[in-house]
């Protein structure tokens, strides 16, 4: 864990609204584990204030610019334009200076990968699979199910192709593959292999669905979530989840940035778990005592 | 402040607050740098002038439902609802990790009625390894329909009172800015006993999703913290040095040395910085480096000839 101040390598356009960054990123193929993140400072002002979390896509290594130089170790990240700091972002080019503090948070249980293993991605979510399915001792083992709302939503097959995973591509217009929810596919695929592990990353309605049929199922599930983070170093105490047998009166709070972002599912409440998105509210002071 | 003429090599940043000596006037804002460990692979714990630790509570708290922060325009909403691990806990598993250092432990506490403040006072006034108590009263008394302590004179009078009586340990009271007037608060709390203030902490704030329609976090209000709100902090400190004769810690907003040189120069013995430790998990190392810089550029060789100098 360590916050560098770096540059960008590349960044260019994949799919219409997403981008692929290639960032210089000293010592992160030995550190950095699949399911990881980073905390990326898009430029050095202080706007905007927070850092925005994003997955670890792959780590690597580039020839140097000249032959007595060591070659240069990279990260890439892909992101979706969604906001301010991702705007920002799609403007950068080589040599912007930016920060990156990371490897950051759990990652998969890789010693859950024996045998087979099902990876499930929806959009963006794809990204921390890539790592998981580089790290698959067998891959010809592992398939992976992309989904996506259209046909720009899909993202990284080939690469996924390039390393001997089997691919299945499905979005909810049907413009490129099987019409539908992917985890329509994943119930096929789990017809057939009833044995499989699965792991998930994507949008909270797609793991909750993707939660409901591995629980029918008895199958073990990794998920990797997103909340909104301010720190990511387990300080700040602000993206939190609720964990297995989470009550009023009894709460458990996981932090997403060290516990997570990765879970085995068997550890989240899931009957109540609040979302960035489906919280309740009441009024309050700042302490968030009732009145 | 008049330039001095001389070349100097070395400047004091040493300073003293309630009997605490600090290395040097920064510190970091509860809440924003946890119990230390969370930071400490990225910073030198031993460089600060001191630790605050996250608000602590006789027993464990859970907080509130998520959202429970969001970005603003240069800066931040939160409403974790003090989440924290007790007192209990925290003596076992937090306490061992901060000895390890070299450098004073304030606890940063809270209570939801009077006694609930004296009881955590009382536990704390008991560590060795506690160096000072920072009491927040920017808290709802439940015995009293929730009213903020610190937003009323003699709930804080009372509650600082109480907590006086339960400790002899450096008692550093944090005001709440969200007061017409702050005067009055840091009276009480001088008069009540505290041996220093601290400010400011969050101004309350809102934000709305307007697709939704629904506040950003779901606790609909929270605090306000970021570089945005340094002005309303300096001015907040600068009215309360002149009201108390204790030394006060200016806190809000600072992200550089030049932030943190506007409250010394307003009369802040310390500052804390909180929602930049977040931007830059090295910010106060970059701080104390370029606050040193700062006096021997401007010739100063003891910081504290720096502290209080404003002049109007
Ligand atoms: C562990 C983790 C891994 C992630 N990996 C990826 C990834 O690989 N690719 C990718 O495109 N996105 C990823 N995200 C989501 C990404 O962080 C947000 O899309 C991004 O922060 C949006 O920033 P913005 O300034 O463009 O949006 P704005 O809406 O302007 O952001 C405002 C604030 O909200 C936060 N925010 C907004 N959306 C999200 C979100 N979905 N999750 C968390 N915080 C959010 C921002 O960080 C910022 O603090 C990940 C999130 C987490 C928590
Ligand atoms: C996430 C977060 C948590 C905080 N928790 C506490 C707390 O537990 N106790 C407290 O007295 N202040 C707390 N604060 C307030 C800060 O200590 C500080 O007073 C405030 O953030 C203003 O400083 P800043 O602008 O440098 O962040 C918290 C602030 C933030 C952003
Ligand atoms: S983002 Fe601060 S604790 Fe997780």
């Amino acid at each position: 864990m360590k916050n560098h101040k770096t540059i960008v390598l590349s960044n260019q356009e994949i799919s219409p609204g997403y981008f692929r960054m290639r960032i210089l990123a000293p010592d992160y193929s030995r550190l950095a584990k699949p399911g990881q993140f980073v905390m990326f400072r898009v430029q050095r002002s202080l706007l905007p204030l927070l850092r925005r979390p994003f997955g670890i896509f792959r780590t690597g290594f580039m020839p140097a610019d000249c032959d007595t130089m060591p070659p240069k170790e990279f990260i890439e990240i892909i992101y979706k334009v969604v906001g301010s700091g991702t705007e920002i972002m799609q403007g950068l080019h080589y040599g912007d200076p930016v920060e990156l503090l990371g490897p950051l948070g759990s990652g998969f249980d890789l010693n859950l990968t024996s045998g087979d293993n099902i990876l499930v991605g929806g959009g963006i979510g794809l990204v921390p699979l890539y790592m998981l399915a580089e790290s698959i001792a067998d891959p010809s083992r592992a398939e992976v199910l992309i989904g996506g709302r259209s046909r720009d939503d899909i993202i990284t097959v080939t690469e996924f192709e390039r390393l001997g995973v089997k691919t299945f591509v499905s979005t909810e217009d049907g413009s490129i593959g099987d019409a539908g929810l992917v985890t329509k596919v994943l119930e096929q695929r789990l017809e057939q292999k009833p044995k499989a592990r699965v792991f998930a990353c994507g949008p909270m309605p797609m793991i909750r669905a993707v939660e409901k049929i591995c629980r029918s199922k008895g199958v073990a599930l990794q998920v990797s979530l997103e909340e909104l983070m301010a720190c990511g170093v387990g300080a700040c105490l602000g993206c939190v989840v609720k964990g297995e047998g989470h009550t009023t009166e009894r709460p458990s709070y996981l932090c997403t940035c060290t516990v997570g972002p990765v879970f085995n599912a068997s550890d989240l409440a899931w009957d109540n778990h609040d979302h960035a998105s489906g919280a309740v509210s009441y009024g309050g002071c700042e302490c968030g005592e009732k009145r | 402040m008049k330039r001095k003429e001389k070349v100097i090599k070395n400047v004091n940043m040493q300073v003293e607050i309630a009997g605490i000596t600090l290395r040097n006037p920064i510190m970091p804002a509860s809440g924003t740098f946890g119990y230390g460990e969370e930071y400490a692979p990225y910073l030198d714990l031993n460089s600060l002038g001191a630790i605050v630790t996250k608000g602590l509570s006789l027993n464990p708290k859970a907080g509130n439902n998520t959202p429970r922060v969001c970005e603003t325009v240069g800066g931040m909403l939160n409403a974790i609802g003090l989440q924290n691990v007790g007192i209990e806990q925290f003596i076992y598993q937090k306490m061992p990790f901060l000895e390890q250092f070299d450098t004073p432990v304030i606890v940063n506490f809270f209570g939801n009625t009077q006694d609930e403040y004296g009881e955590v006072a009382a536990r704390l006034d008991e560590l060795p390894g506690v160096a000072g108590l920072e009491m927040n009263i920017s808290c709802p008394n439940v015995k009293h329909g929730g009213i903020i302590f610190g937003t009323d004179p003699q709930a804080a009078f009372a509650a600082v009172a109480s907590v006086r009586k339960r400790t002899s340990k450096p008692l550093i009271v944090k005001l709440t800015p969200n007061v017409t007037d702050i005067q009055v608060t840091a009276r009480a709390a001088e008069e009540a006993g505290a041996d220093a203030i601290s400010l400011i902490n969050t101004l309350t704030g809102m934000a709305v999703d307007v697709k939704t329609r629904r506040p950003r976090l779901a606790n609909t209000i929270g605090g306000l913290s970021g570089p945005a709100i340094r002005p309303i902090a300096v001015r907040l400190v600068h009215q309360v040095v002149q009201a108390v004769k204790i030394p006060v810690i200016g806190i809000g907003g600072i992200s550089r040395a030049m932030d943190a040189l506007e409250f010394l120069i307003v009369g802040a013995k310390a500052v804390q910085v909180g929602t930049a430790n977040f931007v830059d998990p090295n910010a106060m190392a970059t701080i104390i480096t370029e606050l040193e810089n700062f006096c021997l550029e401007e010739g100063i060789d003891d910081i504290n000839d720096l502290i209080g100098t404003l002049e109007v």
